[in-house]
Formats: structure tokens, sequence, C-alpha cells
């Protein structure tokens, strides 16, 4: 499963770093303490969070996750949005909670 | 044994816009040198740490990163406040960061300790009022 597949399924906006949703998707992490997050993400894992800084973006590049989901009608900061571009890291908003975007990646099989 | 590889950053303290960005530079390195993912993981994530660490708390500082095909050396040098109580420092939660800090998802506690689990070896020389140096080991 690709980034752009759950784009499509889950009806999410493409906030930042769309060059980047062709990479695969395996497995989602939920959390917003991003030294755990770092610890517990891993390749071509979904991060699921409500932190809109530039230090998302950084984490992501670290552990080569295959995209950022923002739940709860967060949006990137600019910052962030500017190294997503740069760095092909796909930034996804919704406004579904952190549980509705879980389950439903769920059901997808992610 | 030869010289190994050696790089060196200047982390600027006053901008968390470009945290991250020594380990990321170290983490392409050690790739096109065919380190181990996972050893090259826990390089990332401990320096990373690190990195956040000294625009927290200390303005910035120096990070060097030696390379050699034994180990992996990164020595993270700062002239901040220094750590009052090491002890305290290095348990889980405990934390002195500002609630800004904490509000960018930073400052749970969880930076010394994460640069020693991910590490071999650690070793902090810290002076009250003059600065900290972190030594992080990992063997390969």
């Amino acid at each position: 499963m690709k980034v752009k597949d759950i784009i499509d399924a889950l009806n999410l906006k493409v906030s930042a770093g769309a060059t980047g949703v062709d990479g695969e998707v395996s497995g989602c992490y939920i959390g917003d303490l991003l030294s755990l997050a770092m610890s517990s993400l891993k390749e071509n894992n979904v991060w699921v969070t409500i932190q809109t800084n530039v230090n998302i973006v950084a984490v992501s590049v670290l552990v080569e996750g295959a995209c950022v989901i923002l739940c709860d009608g967060q949006e990137p900061d600019d910052a962030a949005k500017k190294k997503a571009d740069n760095e092909g890291v796909p930034i996804l908003s919704t406004e579904k909670t952190a549980y509705e975007v879980a389950a439903e990646l769920s059901r997808l099989g992610v | 044994m030869a010289d190994g590889l050696k790089l060196h950053f200047d982390v600027d303290g006053t901008d968390f816009t470009v945290a991250g960005e020594c380990s990321s530079k170290v983490k392409k390195t050690l790739k096109q040198l065919g380190f181990d993912p996972e050893l090259i993981r826990r390089v990332a994530i401990a320096m990373y740490e690190g990195e956040i660490n000294m625009v927290i708390h200390a303005n910035g500082g120096t990070i060097d990163v030696e390379i050699s095909p034994e180990s992996v050396v990164v020595i993270l040098k700062d002239t901040g406040p220094g750590i009052p109580d090491l002890d305290k420092a290095m348990q889980e939660g405990f934390s002195t960061a500002s609630n800004t800090v904490r509000e960018l998802g930073f400052g749970a506690g969880m930076g010394l300790p994460n640069m020693k689990k991910y590490t071999d070896k650690m070793e902090v020389d810290t002076v009250p009022g003059v600065g900290t140096t972190v030594t992080l080991s990992v063997i390969v």
C-alpha cells in the first residue's frame, strides 16, 4: 500500500510534501512526544500526531517514516511545510480524531 | 588503526527549524558507508536528542563525529549552564524544559536516557556555569 492509497481512502488533505505520496506504507504509530515517537516509529510507518512544528519532519526523516497524519483539524506551520516539501515527507491533514484515523488504517490493513 | 572519517557541525541554538539537520547528515553519511541500518538508527536518534538538548538548554554548541570501522563516536559540546544534578537528569521523565518547549513535543525527560539507551557508552562531563560535553560511542 502506498501513501496515496491512504490519502484516497481516508480523504486526507495533502498539506505538504506531495512528492512523497508514492512511498510505501507499513504500520502506524500514534503519539505527540517526539522522543517516544522517535523510539517507536519504524521505517515506512504512518505517524498520527497533533504536533504541527518543523520537528515532526526531522523525526520522520530520521526514522524514514512514510508520512505524518495531523488529526483533529491540525495544519503544519510554515516552517514544517517548507521542510516537508524539501524532504518529500507528506504531511496529511484531517478533521478525524486519532482513533478514527487508526480504525480506518486498521481496516485498510496498514 | 587508520584515521577514521571526521565530521564537524555547529549547532545554532536559536533556531529549532534546523535542529535534526546534523543527525540527518550523519545518517546519510553512515548509509553511504554501508553501516548496519539498526546501528545507523541508534546513532541518529541519540545524536538528535543531543542536538535538541543543545538548542533547548544550552544555546547551541558543536558536534564532532568520528567514524571508523570499529565505532561511531559523537562528541556534543556546549557552553551552556551545565547540568546541576546529573543523576536526576538521567531519570526518565525528569525535565527542566520550559512549557514552550514542551508544547513543541519535547521536554518529556527522555533526552539523556534515550542517548544512553541507544549507545554502548555515554560519558557526561558537566560543570555548572561552564558547559557540558557528552560523548556517545556506538561499537560496530
